[in-house]
């Protein structure tokens, strides 16, 4: 199949290694994943790329318990929609952290980590997880600012 | 990053006001098999037996059907077939009629309904075979997990881990952050839609679940559970479409397409400003409505895609029936009962029906369908007269909405 090429994480390894995206000059929003356009301002539109500074706040998460076969040596394992604190949301692991200590709101910051294997015999991809801020900054657990309420 | 054009400049874009003037979409004939795991049967057979149903009900001639649409989401990975168009008409010996799949991932059934709709409406077709199919038991249940997978993001949300059920979860997960809905809430549209598929004689589970076994089953990735989750499921489902001019020549009970409508969001959930809204249904929703000159208390039952249950409830929500953050409330109350004010899939859903991802779309259309002629037996919501499906493809990124109508 095709996710097994070398080639489709290669092209993408600059994304995926520094999270780097684009950020339009025209209207000032930041994309994650790079977009080829941006859908605000479309042929107005003036993407740069830009390397985000790997901080944000968990949007929402889960905990997978049923995996495909790659995932199934890491369950279970947290998943979560991260909140960068430029203002775009990315899916990735959530790492070096208890399950039962995450939660929405919590800060994290991006982490280098193997993502996935693709079978047997196939590709190491590496990429960004994301970990709590507090193991390196000694902050007390769960002191996160809360996030405010829609 | 939502770029919602207003109904009217939709309206004018595509002269939709000229286009109601026009004749109607009719539905004369509806057909399904019975959806479950369907060891004996492939692809093939199931799709074959549910056209032929589809066709004796409308009592068309074959040589009269000019044309055929097949909804299918991945044929290619669940069985190794593609070209369904193709092999369909043969399988049916229905002559060199042009036929073809559309794929909106679980949106395709849906997808080919509008499609024959379109054909029809512009005089292209005159009578059309609608079919919606899958079948996904030949490939073992994480195979059949990351097919499903492909209609997210794969490359940005699959690739790093996300399933289909943990992307699902981030919506169930913050629905009950910002509104405090309970896991009592996820389990009720399954108690709700196995009791109503109790009386569906072609749905894949017709025992009724009580909600403790629902809220202590297997943790699928929290807070959703297995019994939250669609099924595996083969099956087809077919309808026969024609001109409104043509349809009291083949039926004393034709029913009517009063609009089709539908909307696209971001591919990945992560792109969208909020995720306990469903952007595209709320929008196809609104036009559809607008379209078919209705309000929404002038529908009497609903078929709303409950691939998960946390989707039922965001799209009791986005449809109009509850307000945001209400739909578990709704469910508590009853109004989504068959017998309450509006009942939302009389027929199990795709829950307790089963899902056959390509054949979904289709076959809530022939749920409405028997509604509105009076033909759902101990399911029927009495005097259903205008009926309404929402079939989302992906999280949302795909949302077509038909009425119907007698």
């Amino acid at each position: 199949m095709a996710e097994q090429g070398v080639a489709s994480v290669w092209r993408r390894i600059k994304a995926i290694y520094t999270i780097q995206g684009n950020m339009c000059k025209t209207c000032g929003s930041y994309y994650f994943p790079p977009r080829p356009v941006c859908p605000e301002c479309r042929r107005k539109g003036k993407l740069e790329l830009y390397t985000f500074k790997g901080l944000g706040t968990i949007y929402s998460y889960t905990v997978v318990r049923q995996a495909p076969e790659d995932f199934k040596r890491q369950m279970p394992y947290v998943i979560a929609q991260v909140e960068l604190d430029e203002g775009t949301r990315l899916t990735a692991q959530i790492v070096n952290v208890d399950i039962e200590n995450v939660e929405i709101g919590m800060r994290v910051r991006a982490c280098f980590r193997k993502i996935k294997e693709f079978g047997q015999g196939g590709i190491i991809a590496y990429g960004y997880k994301f970990e709590p801020t507090m193991k390196v900054t000694g902050h007390k657990e769960k002191s996160s600012p809360k996030q405010k309420e829609p | 990053m939502q770029l919602m054009r207003s109904i009217d400049e939709k309206s004018k874009h595509l002269g939709k006001e000229v286009w109601k003037m026009r004749n109607r979409v009719a539905i004369i004939g509806v057909g399904m098999c019975k959806f479950g795991e369907l060891w004996e049967q492939n692809l093939k057979d199931f799709t074959l037996e549910a056209g032929m149903y589809a066709i004796f009900d409308a009592g068309v001639p074959g040589s009269d059907i000019d044309g055929m649409v097949i909804g299918n989401m991945s044929a290619g990975r669940f069985t190794g077939q593609e070209h369904l168009g193709a092999f369909a008409v043969d399988m049916g010996g229905l002559g060199d009629i042009p036929a073809y799949s559309v794929e909106a991932a679980c949106a395709s059934g849906g997808a080919a309904v509008r499609q024959a709709y379109m054909a029809i409406k512009s005089g292209e077709h005159k009578v059309m075979l609608v079919l919606g199919s899958e079948k996904m038991s030949d490939v073992n249940q994480t195979e059949a997990m990351n097919t499903i997978s492909v209609a997210s993001d794969w490359e940005w949300e699959g690739m790093f881990g996300a399933t289909f059920p943990a992307l699902y979860a981030f919506m169930a997960r913050r629905h009950m952050y910002e509104y405090g809905t309970t896991e009592e809430h996820l389990a009720m549209p399954t108690v709700k839609n196995h009791a109503n598929a109790a009386h569906n004689p072609w749905a894949q589970f017709q025992s009724p679940v009580p909600i403790d076994v629902v809220m202590k089953s297997g943790l699928l990735a929290d807070p959703l559970r297995v019994l939250h989750s669609a099924p595996v499921t083969d099956g087809a489902a077919g309808l026969v479409m024609c001109s409104e001019d043509l349809a009291k020549k083949y039926s004393d009970t034709p029913v009517f397409i009063e609009a089709s409508d539908q909307s696209s969001d971001t591919l990945a959930l992560h792109d969208r400003k909020s995720i306990t809204t469903m952007n595209a249904v709320v929008s196809s929703t609104r036009y559809a409505l607008k379209e078919a000159n209705l309000e929404l208390k002038d529908i009497n039952v609903f078929e709303l895609h409950d691939s998960f249950s946390i989707g039922e409830i965001i799209l009791t929500e986005d449809v109009g029936i509850a307000k945001k953050g209400e739909g578990g409330k709704a469910l508590e109350e009853g109004i989504t009962e068959i017998g309450g004010k509006f009942p939302v899939n009389p027929s199990g859903g795709l829950k307790a029906r089963g899902h056959p991802v390509g054949a979904t779309g289709v076959a809530q259309i022939v749920e409405l369908a028997l509604q509105l002629r009076g033909d759902a037996e101990k399911r029927q919501v009495d005097g259903a007269e205008k009926a309404l499906a929402v079939n989302i493809g992906g999280t949302g990124a795909t949302s077509i909405v038909h009425i119907l109508g007698r």
